[in-house]
């Protein structure tokens, strides 16, 4: 069963008519040719698929894509800007945050969405005080990036990342 | 994936209608669950309702002190909610628990106490599971059971022939916060509209293990009630898991503390968040020394179960559980007013 809908990707409008059962995830990488929303898991388990959904991170696996009519969706490949990196990914570049670099684009969505979540004074697990602004110890950043995981373990590297790009 | 209708109704009345009048229609929320259910084939729905841009999406003021949570308020906006950091300590730290960042920015107040067991083999559809399909069986019994329920099952070794037979546990954090505060859930049904407390929301499997709740078919949650909780009153959340984030708990402890009374409520252990009632009614009145507090959990765990496995069971949960609630409590009595 089809369905019409819009959506804004990366600042391109498009007007698509999709199977009701096509995921967020297909929909970009099948349907627009928008590889770099990873399909990892599949299953809402790894966070390689993780874009911006109306600025909000989320796992594009776990979304239906008619579900999210009229949103604005930014995905990792939309983030830089006239010819310039964004500070995320100059970081993960800088600081060797990846190796094999399938779950990047997923870490660096993430990491976003981390800094706008900080900058807005939500709290983590791991935050002590609820009252004040949450300090982005790497403690924090672990906890926040818990939900992308990374198989080739470059964790240690993408702490640093993370703690580059939001001291800027 | 079977196909399925999408239907987004103007309003919640028309969305209860539509489902109520369709068995086979379900209501699609964040769908952090279903979406993944669809695919697994452990739902397979002819139509599914989206609802969430129908319910309310913001917390409001009840008059009396409380808070009333709309459906559609995500996991995320609710934990960094500055009233609900101040005075619902227990119920911002089990939201900030649960699953990853991305998760909670999709996942709702109204869902999130509907998402269904995440036991191995109920998610399995190759395997037997009452849960999924009444009167297969349970695959879960001897099996893999170290997230597996050890309150609320026969003292008997469950027949994993039986129709009857689920060790499945309630794998949401915030419902086992909200079971602790007592909080009232409003429902929308065919029939009206209803209020029943939180903690009488979920159900032991009984002779029906395929309703993890009382809904009826075509009731929709459309908000969740906070009471108000006594200045004097001081509540935690604290989860005990595999890995320090981003797993389902293996034992969770939600309390409230208040003067001379105590509420427990536990994740991990049962088919539902489990309200410790034997130990707070022991414990009323009382100083929550640690004697006390571990003898009044020997009572409550009194007819638990716990189920052999091929991991070597989940015997460990009776120790691990009087132990998180001896430490929660530990710390609520020593927090400074």
């Amino acid at each position: 069963m089809d369905a019409d809908l819009t959506l804004r990707v990366d600042g391109e409008a498009h007007r698509l008519t999709v199977d009701t059962r096509t995921s967020l995830l297909d929909l970009l990488r099948e349907r627009l040719g928008n590889t770099s929303p990873k399909k990892g898991c599949d299953h809402g388990q790894c966070g390689a698929c993780t874009v911006l959904l109306d600025g909000e991170r989320v796992l594009s696996c776990l979304a239906l894509a008619v579900a999210h009519d009229g949103a604005e969706i930014t995905t990792a490949d939309g983030l830089a800007g006239d010819g310039e990196l964004h500070p995320v990914q100059q970081a993960f570049l800088d600081q060797d945050a990846f190796q094999c670099g399938y779950c990047t684009p997923g870490q660096i969505c993430s990491a976003v969405a981390v800094l706008d979540e900080v900058r807005r004074g939500w709290p983590s697990h791991v935050t002590e005080d609820l009252a004040g602004e949450p300090q982005l110890t790497d403690a924090e950043v672990s906890e926040r990036m818990s939900g992308n995981l990374c198989r080739c373990g470059a964790y240690a590297n993408i702490v640093p990342a993370v703690q580059q790009a939001a001291a800027r | 994936m079977k196909p399925f209708a999408y239907a987004r109704p103007a309003d919640v009345a028309e969305a209860v209608r539509e489902v109520a009048a369709d068995p086979a229609a379900v209501f699609l929320g964040g769908g952090t669950n279903l979406v993944d259910h669809l695919r697994l084939g452990v739902a397979t729905p002819d139509r599914v309702v989206d609802v969430r841009r129908l319910t309310s999406r913001e917390i409001t003021d009840t008059g009396d002190g409380g808070l009333r949570v709309g459906a559609a308020v995500t996991n995320s906006e609710l934990a960094a909610d500055p009233r609900i950091r101040a005075h619902y300590r227990v119920r911002a730290p089990a939201v900030r628990a649960g699953a990853s960042g991305q998760l909670r920015n999709l996942a709702t107040t109204g869902g999130n106490p509907l998402q269904r067991t995440r036991c191995v083999y109920f998610q399995d559809v190759t395997t037997p599971c009452n849960k999924r399909f009444p009167g297969s069986g349970c695959s879960a019994v001897g099996g893999y059971t170290r997230y597996h329920a050890i309150l609320g099952i026969p003292a008997a070794l469950p027949d994993p022939t039986a129709p009857e037979t689920c060790i499945a546990t309630h794998p949401s954090d915030m419902a086992v916060a909200l079971a602790a505060l007592d909080a009232q859930v409003e429902v929308l049904g065919p029939a009206g509209a209803r209020t029943l407390p939180f903690p009488d929301l979920h159900r032991l499997p009984g002779d029906d293990p395929s309703r993890d709740t009382v809904l009826e078919h075509g009731e929709l949650i459309t908000a969740i009630d906070l009471p108000p909780l006594a200045p004097s009153a001081r509540s935690a959340y604290r989860k005990v898991r595999d890995r320090a984030s981003y797993a389902f708990a293996l034992v969770s402890v939600a309390a409230v503390v208040d003067d001379d009374s105590v509420r427990i409520a536990l994740g991990g252990v049962a088919h539902k968040p489990w309200r410790a009632s034997r130990a707070e009614e022991i414990l009323r009145g009382r100083p929550l020394t640690e004697d006390a507090v571990r003898a009044a959990m020997e009572a409550e765990l009194a007819a638990a179960q716990p189920q052999p496995g091929i991991d070597g069971g989940n015997g460990f949960k009776i120790p691990l559980v009087t132990r998180t609630v001896v430490a929660t409590l530990r710390d609520l009595a020593g927090e400074e007013l």
